[in-house]
């Protein structure tokens, strides 16, 4: 087994950590995530733009967990979780900096891969059509999107959407991904 | 028809849809992990509504937040707004959003971009 998912999360909690979490990502956890940074960005009365882009990136972000991740691995520690997942806040002066982790079966990862790499390399005004497109012609499911959580992330945050496949076993792998919402809010 | 009333939560709008002043309201957090068990209902109340309704019909939105599965579902409520204008009745739809909230007016005009009703752009200075 190539990958450790302990230390992994570990070493992503560095001294600007202000928010982590790792372990079932139920409805009521996604509550409780969004309130406790909520109310970090309001004592911190960072500017109303920055807050809501990093609520809306949250929001994304956990739904995207609540409604996408896979069973863990048979021999994964944790087997109680129905929905196993990290995730870390980070703040520094350049801005949020937020990381999920999950499991993801590796049948799925290339098309994964796919959709992420088309949304990075479209401009500004290629995600906000996209964006449109998927909203207008895409049926509504239980689970929402269509990628349209991960579009809406980048057309809000302006950045691109950072992201690692670790090889878990012959079935899983490990998809990081993180997100950037700059401190000072650039017209992009 | 029975106007609709639903009191927010920390993930769902208020809803006021008064069918007797024809005025449709909704308010607050929109993201709630399955949009469309939330917006189901208001979508079907709307399909009997468009069968006789009443002149003119004014709808206000006014959400902080809503996330990507509202989207879709707001855009339904929208499409049955659209049949009821283009059967040649009156509606306007008031889309607020924050001085400073440039996310909500793009989202705003999204839908103006799509929806064939008259759109009202309102910023809410505080």
């Amino acid at each position: 087994m190539g990958f450790n998912v302990e230390n992994y999360f570990k070493d992503l909690l560095t001294d600007d950590v202000i928010f982590s979490y790792k372990g079932d990502i139920s409805s009521e956890v996604i509550n409780y995530i969004l309130d406790s940074v909520e109310r970090r960005t309001e004592q911190d009365k960072d500017p109303s733009r920055v807050r809501k882009k990093v609520y809306n990136v949250l929001v994304e972000s956990l739904q995207n967990l609540y409604h996408h991740v896979d069973k863990v691995p048979v021999d994964f520690k944790d087997q109680d979780s129905e929905r196993f997942g990290m995730i870390v806040v980070r703040k520094n002066t350049s801005g949020y900096h937020i990381t999920t982790c999950n499991f993801i079966t590796r049948a799925k990862v290339e098309k994964l891969e796919e959709t992420l790499d088309k949304i990075n390399q479209s401009t500004a005004e290629e995600i906000k059509e996209l964006y449109k497109f998927i909203l207008h012609h895409q049926k509504i499911s239980p689970k929402g999107g269509g990628g349209l959580g991960l579009v809406d992330i980048v057309r809000k945050t302006g950045n691109t959407l950072n992201y690692k496949f670790y090889d878990y076993n012959k079935d899983y792998a490990f998809f990081i991904l993180s997100m950037w919402v700059n401190a000072l809010e650039s017209s992009k | 028809m029975e106007s609709i009333i639903i009191e927010g939560t920390p993930k769902t709008p208020t809803v006021h849809f008064d069918s007797v002043q024809g005025v449709f309201k909704l308010e607050g957090r929109s993201i709630p992990e399955n949009s469309v068990e939330f917006y189901k209902p208001l979508v079907d109340w709307l399909d009997l509504y468009k069968e006789n309704p009443l002149p003119k019909t004014n709808v206000e939105v006014k959400l902080e937040y809503f996330n990507t599965s509202s989207s879709k579902c707001i855009l339904d409520v929208f499409k049955k707004l659209e049949l009821i204008h283009k059967a040649k009745n009156d509606v306007e739809i008031k889309w607020y959003y924050e001085e400073d909230d440039e996310d909500m007016l793009e989202a705003g005009e999204d839908y103006e971009s799509i929806i064939r009703v008259p759109f009202e752009m309102v910023e809410i200075v505080e």
